[in-house]
């Protein structure tokens, strides 16, 4: 069975809201869109987007991380928003995991966003309907356009390719091995929900310097530190002592 | 969470209406068991006129809490999995009971279906009271369902919502009823404004319950495993956008600690204290009765919707650990 | 629902959200745009694109656009914006009048400055037809001290000019870098960098951006970049981590300088004698000394078996003390240990050693061979190229300050010393660079250059050589309105904008007539002291006439500097015009070649609106500007296109506008007759034309033979001689020798020589910046800083519904222990005050900023009702401008002198120092200062209250 999934590496992300915007841009004119944006040139501009990255600091000066963290919705396995709604618009797709709301069918009680821990369902506030991340199911599938260009707007824009995108139930995708190989969480596991996107966490390089690598057999100083001989004119001990 | 007033009236208004016909119910049965005097069929048509305007009341109110509201016949289709699809098909079903129970009464209708043993008669009225009590009862738990079922919100998530939601929607009812015997002066108002009284006094223990509960939770969900970063010391610094959007707005109450603290006094004071005292007054002092009962009501209904924004404003859910600061 | 099936179209050129210039495929749906994405075939961008870039639709529909040309009300004053609409016609016949008449008297009266334009080709040519030496661009105010410092060392720079090759780097040192400079291909190629198990150190007073995700945060104190990069030279030179190979064949590092203090050749080189005079010209002659270690006596430079000494003292046979340049080197940074560096960086003595041994040690240790085969200059063949994986990128941060170029200069020599110039796994030059030290372009040398009636005599904006070189009178005064190039600012080669209008307001050097702006907020955010600026703007003289007579304002929307125009041209968005990204101005060369582009139209003018490049080549008609015109003096370019084709920058040059398919046919490249089709073959190739180098030239082009000639043969330089590397600097030495009355240069006037003296110095030193200098520091404890989102470009994106909402205000970070000690709470209302202007604003904590430095983000505050937003909005209530803390001018011996390096004139953003204090409790949650509100422009569209954005709505209900 295969479960699509978005795998975020914080490693490289950035912060740089390519994934925000691009997602916006994509799905407000396409099959989920309009997404209203409210108060567009006046006082708390707000609308709806299905991406948002989030800017948190780990610890104290000076050992601060500053973290850039890009949240949708995370496809849950166990989708907790799926069984509340009370109509069946919230629906988890069985060909692909895709957690999707039927714009047709949603009432906008909200209540799917209430038992969802993540925070990654919007009202649109003019379509009064409930919205959210689709993993762009209309550009992913479109056989209209070429094949690399069938992923996520998110994942084509983003810039430091900080989103995967693939089938986390197949051992071999791109998206499995990087969980697998570098250490791939997923957000709150304490409520059971099994997110399909996953995280991966900062990661380190360290470069170990030690003292006798510094001093080395070619170490120009060798060289240099040879200045020239003085010239046998130039006076010396030797011309002023007699004993 | 953010309080809506769709909600808080929707919960509040057929919470009083389920209690309402539950008292009505009760003076039936306790008049069939000869402990009152058999009712005029007047009143109990009253009664249940009066609970299906607060039903009716309610389910409007509801309407204003869904963006879309001409799909809302969609709703009956997941009660399987979803206690809001079983609201919405329990209360209906509930009003449909209490009118027909209501009808019933009016038009004297009441034929026995039959004898028990010990030769004791069962009006029709009876069965159709037995199913809407059952009806209200199951709404009491679809309704408070909806909320203790979603286990993020940890406030939430516990058998006292729906014993509260259960006891203090019949308290309102039950006062009401009080009211309505005052003053419909059929010598009801001491048997219930007695019950009116225990409901409230239990309903004061459980939400007081529910409030020490409350009050020791430990958050299951933490800005560490909400971002999956182990560091005693994370703050949020942006949250993606600064002029609000859907999760500022319906997840937060955006009022002061100290205003939720008002109203939580507020809400123990007029749900359960005051009405006490008037229920017991409206019994000491028959001439003030409807005065005292009709206040006695009307104050506790206003306690009961500043319990619910309490209930609401109090559920903190995990998602907010993602949207605490902007820059 | 629509019945019909929406026309879908994508159409490729290049975006201009920033100055990136990124491919994008813009999607149309009946004609309106729906989607923007990265073009996979760009270069520059590989498919990928930013925050900005995709929400170009936000900007191309903006109600904040202008549509049509705008004149003042008469009567209204400047500022207030009240404007009455008027036909290009009136415009043109206003404009050609006007100029006409002061081209006929005295060109310099028209000031021709603008902002983040990428036309600077046709913008420059424009003003040197004109015979105006009053133009420049943004360089001034934004990192010229970055393409100077590195460009008078290196001969190349960083971002259009060059960059860390972190394809094959290791060790990858980010030094006041904030989110952009580069953009996109920064990111991507970090990523990568990160991935491959580079390892990532950023040096910064804040932690955003890229800094995030480095593997260590060096905070440091702002403006003390040149005392750290001083100290790790230290240390390397002391640990001998050097690349000595290197720096004894690509650097002058072994040349003999004269070191007798009476000689009037005091601090020169040594120079062969046998060499013979070297042809002028704008090379470096190879006809300096080395003191060869195996003969022991002095040679010409690169003599086949020799090696000189690098350190020691030597006499010349007349008796002349010399030293070579590297034993100046290590004498200058003999005091500067990293215990010195730590009182003054805040950077522990410990960790400046680390850097420079883990800097040191992978240089050594990793070196990359890459076995392609070259030869060098002198002839030697080598049979791979070889390099040390340490790269370093700096910008802005280090370069605002009054002492950046030297600090730039610092870094060059750091990079050069760790031998990772042009190498791999190091810097890496971009076409056309590397370029000689100094590049050839000069300046005029006095006033006769400016003629009525005719086009100026040398380049607008050049590369002074020596002080001959300065645009000066008689007296040593300038000849420009923003004193570039005179003794104030000797290698202000990006001009100071910065001072134009201060400058023109007070009448000092002149006034002028005419200042035309394009895509510049000099009323706000590109300019410094705003508050007071914008009263000199609408100041006017005794006779009520106003200071700066005529203000023409070109922009695409309605800023903040808008509003003070006599004269408003609607400018075209990126999406509406033809651009070139010209070998000429600045390409988007890569590593492996030069490679130029384009923007064509993907959709129609809005409104009226004009690409200000038409603008040009109309005004160069009107005006028969000789290289609009054609010899009958008829008009020689029908629209900006046909110019673009057609131009040459001499008759019959082979070089124009862009260097790809050029030949009547299109089959040459670089050089070539016009190709009529040009467009179309740029259009059919993503809008860019990529030559890729040879992989024997694509390293060590500074003395690179096979790269140089082919360089020399294409035209992209003149000589085909080596750029050695400049640790030291023979021509600051000039300078400096002219100030201390040796040599046979013009002289500074007498006030400025000490200045000249001080920072012309032939080798980089640490000073507190000039702000610094004449701040009381106690007073004033904090440095404040901007850093730029990366989700806005400068001011442009308030505009834009999709951006603002990421960034709707800014405020002020500050780490916790600071705001603490004044009593500041997280989100408490704050005045932030420096000894010239105080804003208020609001405070968060962030522990992600030295404590030493409070920051916030630029350009994000905004006047109220500017860029057609409401006055009510979060930008002009809770947003503020930390610029009004900035003063554009110091004081000096005799007057004023601008706030800026006194090397290049580049403006000192980042030198102001701060206090901060509680707001009173009364004071109102507002931000300070206010400004009156603007109102909406005529033509400009009514801003939604909602907005459901469906491109072409007929394709969907």
């Amino acid at each position: 069975m295969t479960q699509l999934a978005l795998v975020i590496d914080l490693n490289v992300c950035v912060g740089c809201h390519a994934c925000v915007t691009s997602c916006k841009e994509w799905n407000t004119s396409g099959d989920a869109g309009p997404l209203v944006d409210m108060n567009p040139y006046d006082a708390d501009p707000t609308g709806t987007f299905f991406n948002r990255v989030q800017t948190f600091e780990v610890g104290e000066y000076p050992t601060t991380e500053t973290v850039h963290f890009p949240k949708s919705c995370l496809h849950c396995e166990e989708p907790p928003c799926v069984p509340v709604c009370p109509t069946g618009a919230s629906y988890k797709r069985k060909e692909d995991g895709i957690v999707l709301v039927d714009y047709d069918k949603c009432i906008g009680c909200k209540y799917c966003s209430w038992a969802c821990p993540y925070g990654v369902r919007e009202v649109d506030a003019q379509r009064r309907v409930m919205t959210k991340c689709t993993l762009c199911v209309d550009r992913i599938y479109d056989q209209s356009i070429p094949e690399w260009d069938r992923k996520p707007a998110c994942v084509r824009a983003c810039p430091t390719t900080a989103r995967l995108f693939g089938d986390i139930h197949d051992p071999d995708s791109q998206v499995s091995q990087a969980i697998r190989e570098n250490g791939g969480y997923q957000l709150m596991p304490e409520w059971g929900t099994k997110p399909a996107n996953h995280y991966l966490p900062r990661r380190k390089t360290r470069i170990t310097v030690r003292e006798d690598e510094i001093e080395r057999a070619d170490n120009p100083l060798k060289i240099d530190s040879q200045l020239p001989k003085p010239g046998r004119d130039e006076p010396s001990l030797d011309d002023v002592t007699s004993w | 969470m953010h309080p809506a007033f769709s909600v808080l009236f929707l919960t509040t208004l057929i919470g009083a209406g389920q209690g309402l016909f539950m008292a009505l119910f009760w003076v039936e049965t306790y008049a069939l068991m000869g402990l009152v005097p058999a009712q005029d069929p007047g009143f109990h048509a009253l009664g249940s006129a009066l609970s299906l305007v607060l039903l009716g009341l309610g389910l409007f109110a509801s309407f204003f809490h869904l963006g879309r509201p001409e799909r809302a016949w969609r709703t009956a289709t997941k009660w399987r999995t979803s206690w809001l699809s079983r609201e919405v098909i329990v209360l209906p079903a509930f009003m449909g009971a209490v009118f027909v129970y209501g009808l019933a009464h009016w038009a004297g209708f009441n034929p026995s279906l039959g004898t028990l043993p010990g030769n004791q008669p069962v009006p029709l009225t009876m069965v159709l009271g037995i199913a809407g009590v059952i009806l209200a009862l199951a709404l009491f738990v679809s309704t408070a369902m909806i909320y203790a079922a979603v286990k993020f919100l940890q406030e939430w998530h516990s058998p006292l919502t729906v014993v509260n939601y259960t006891l203090l929607g019949m308290a309102s009812g039950f006062t009401l009823a009080t009211a309505l015997a005052a003053w419909a002066g059929n010598g009801l108002v001491p048997m219930l404004a007695g019950w009116a009284i225990i409901l409230t006094l239990l309903g004061l223990v459980t939400r007081t319950a529910s409030l020490i509960r409350n009050a020791r939770i430990k958050p299951k969900s933490t800005l560490q495993t909400a971002i999956g970063i182990k560091h005693p010391r994370i703050q949020q610094k942006a949250q993606g956008f600064m002029g609000g959007s859907f999760n500022t707005r319906e997840f937060f109450h955006h009022k002061s600690e100290g205003f939720v603290r008002m109203v939580k006094w507020t809400f123990l004071i007029a749900t359960f204290l005051i009405p006490t005292v008037l229920l017991a007054a409206g019994v000491i002092l028959p001439a003030e009765a409807v005065n005292l009962l009709v206040a006695a009501f009307v104050v506790q209904y206003i306690g009961l919707l500043a319990e619910r924004w309490f209930f609401f404003a109090q559920a903190n859910h995990p998602q907010n650990l993602y949207y605490q600061s902007a820059a | 629902m629509s019945t019909q099936t929406p026309a879908q179209e994508i159409k490729n050129t290049t975006c201009y959200m920033c100055a990136c210039r990124c491919g994008i495929r813009v999607h149309l749906r009946d004609g309106e745009v729906r989607y923007i994405d990265g073009n996979p075939d760009h270069p520059i961008n590989k498919g990928v694109i930013c925050a900005k870039g995709s929400s170009g639709i936000m900007k191309q529909y903006s109600p904040a656009r202008l549509t049509q040309p705008l004149r003042r009300k008469q009567g209204a004053e400047r500022g207030a914006g009240e404007f009455e609409p008027i036909s290009w016609t009136e415009a043109f016949s206003m404009l050609e009048e006007r100029l006409g008449t002061i081209r006929d008297t005295d060109p310099k009266k028209f000031a021709l400055f603008t902002g983040r334009d990428q036309m600077q080709a046709l913008t420059g040519l424009f003003a040197k037809q004109f015979g105006t030496p009053n133009y420049a661009a943004h360089g001034g105010f934004c990192s010229v001290n970055m393409a100077a410092g590195m460009i008078y060392t290196i001969g190349g720079s960083f971002w259009e000019f060059g960059g860390p090759d972190l394809e094959r780097s290791k060790l990858f040192v980010m030094i006041g870098t904030a989110e952009d400079h580069h953009s996109n291909p920064m990111k991507m190629a970090i990523s990568k960098f990160k991935r491959d198990g580079g390892r990532f150190i950023s040096i910064n007073p804040v932690r955003t951006g890229y800094s995030a995700i480095a593997d260590e945060w060096v905070p440091i104190r702002p403006g003390t970049d040149s005392a750290l990069l001083l100290a790790i030279i230290h240390e390397i030179m002391a640990k001998g981590l050097y690349d000595r190979d290197f720096l004894v064949r690509y650097s002058n590092a072994g040349q003999l300088v004269n070191v007798d203090e009476a000689n009037d050749a005091f601090g020169m080189f040594l120079r062969s004698e046998a060499a013979g005079d070297a042809a002028e010209g704008c090379y470096d002659p190879q006809d300096k000394l080395w003191w060869d270690r195996k003969s022991d006596r002095p040679v010409v430079t690169h003599t086949p078996d020799a090696d000189p000494y690098l350190l020691g003292e030597f006499r010349l046979q007349d008796g002349t003390a010399a030293k070579p340049a590297f034993q100046l080197l290590q004498e200058r940074v003999q005091e500067y240990t990293p215990e010195w560096a730590a009182r003054i960086t805040g950077i522990p003595a410990d960790t400046i050693r680390r850097l420079a041994h883990e800097m040191g040690v992978t240089a050594r240790d990793q070196r990359i061979e890459l076995p392609i085969a070259w030869t060098d200059s002198w002839g030697v063949e080598h049979d791979s190229v070889t390099g040390n994986p340490v790269s370093f990128h700096a910008m802005r941060g280090l370069a605002a300050h009054s002492n950046g170029f030297h600090t730039i200069r610092a870094l060059a020599i750091l990079m050069s010393l760790l031998g990772t110039i042009d190498r791999p796994g190091g810097f890496r030059h971009k076409a056309p660079f590397p370029r000689p030290i100094p590049p050839c372009a000069r300046p005029p040398k006095g006033p006769e250059a400016v003629q009525p009636g005719k086009p100026l005599d040398g380049m607008v904006l050049g590369w002074p050589a020596d002080p001959d070189d300065l645009f000066v009178d008689e007296q040593g005064g300038p000849v420009r309105i923003d004193k570039a190039f005179s003794w104030e600012y000797p290698l202000a080669v990006h001009g100071l904008m910065h001072n134009v209008i201060t400058n023109a307001w007070r009448g000092d050097p002149y006034k002028i007539d005419t200042l035309m702006i394009f895509m510049a907020n000099m009323a706000w955010n590109s300019t410094m002291n705003t508050v007071e600026v914008r009263k000199m703007l609408n100041d006017r003289d005794e006779n009520g006439e106003y200071k700066i007579p005529f203000l023409v304002v070109a922009d695409a929307f309605q800023s903040e500097m808008t509003a003070f125009a006599d004269l408003v041209l609607p400018d075209t968005t990126y999406l509406e015009r033809h651009d070139v990204m010209s070998m000429l101005d600045r390409p988007i060369s890569e590593y492996d070649g030069p490679i130029d582009s384009v923007r064509i139209p993907v959709v129609p003018p809005k409104g009226e609106c004009k690409p200000f490049q038409e603008v040009l080549i109309e005004l160069g008609s009107r005006l028969k500007l000789p290289a609009f015109t054609t010899p009958e003096g008829k008009r020689k370019f029908r629209d900006y296109p046909d110019f673009v084709v057609n131009y040459e920058t001499e008759p019959g040059s082979g070089i124009g506008f862009l260097a790809g398919w050029r030949g009547k046919g299109g089959e040459k490249s670089l050089r070539g007759e016009p190709n009529p089709n040009q467009w179309e073959m740029y259009a059919k190739n993503n809008c860019v034309f990529h030559y890729e180098l040879p992989k024997s030239y694509q390293y060590m082009r500074n003395w690179n033979k096979g790269y140089l000639e082919w360089s020399q043969r294409n035209r992209i330089t003149r000589y085909a001689e080596p750029i050695l590397i400049h640790l030291y600097s023979e021509v600051l030495m000039k300078f400096r020798a002219a100030a201390q009355g040796k040599g046979s240069s013009r002289r500074p006037p007498e006030h400025l020589a000490e200045r000249v003296e001080t920072y012309f110095d032939p080798l980089p030193f640490y000073y507190d910046p000039l702000e610094c200098q004449s701040t009381d520091k106690h007073t004033y404890p904090l440095a404040a800083i901007t850093q730029r989102p990366m989700a806005m470009y400068h001011s442009w994106d308030s505009q834009n519904a999709w951006l603002r909402q990421i960034h709707a205000h800014n405020v002020l970070f500050v780490n916790p222990v600071t705001a603490k000690n004044a009593g500041i709470g997280d989100d408490d209302w704050i005045w932030v005050e420096s000894q010239w202007g105080k804003v208020r604003c609001m405070a968060k904590y962030s522990e992600a900023v030295e404590p030493g430095t409070v920051w916030t983000w630029n350009a994000i505050g905004k006047a109220a009702g500017a860029w057609n937003l409401t006055p009510r909005s979060n930008e002009s209530r809770k947003g503020f401008l930390l610029n009004h803390l900035i003063s554009e001018e110091l004081p000096g011996t005799q007057g004023p002198i601008s706030n800026s390096d006194p090397v290049t004139g580049q403006a000192a953003w980042y030198d102001v120092r701060v206090r901060i204090y509680k707001a009173a409790a009364e004071e109102p949650e507002v931000t300070s200062p206010q400004f009156d509100a603007m109102t909406p422009y005529p033509g400009q569209a009514k801003r939604p209250r909602i907005w459901n954005f469906f491109a072409a709505k007929g394709g969907k209900s």
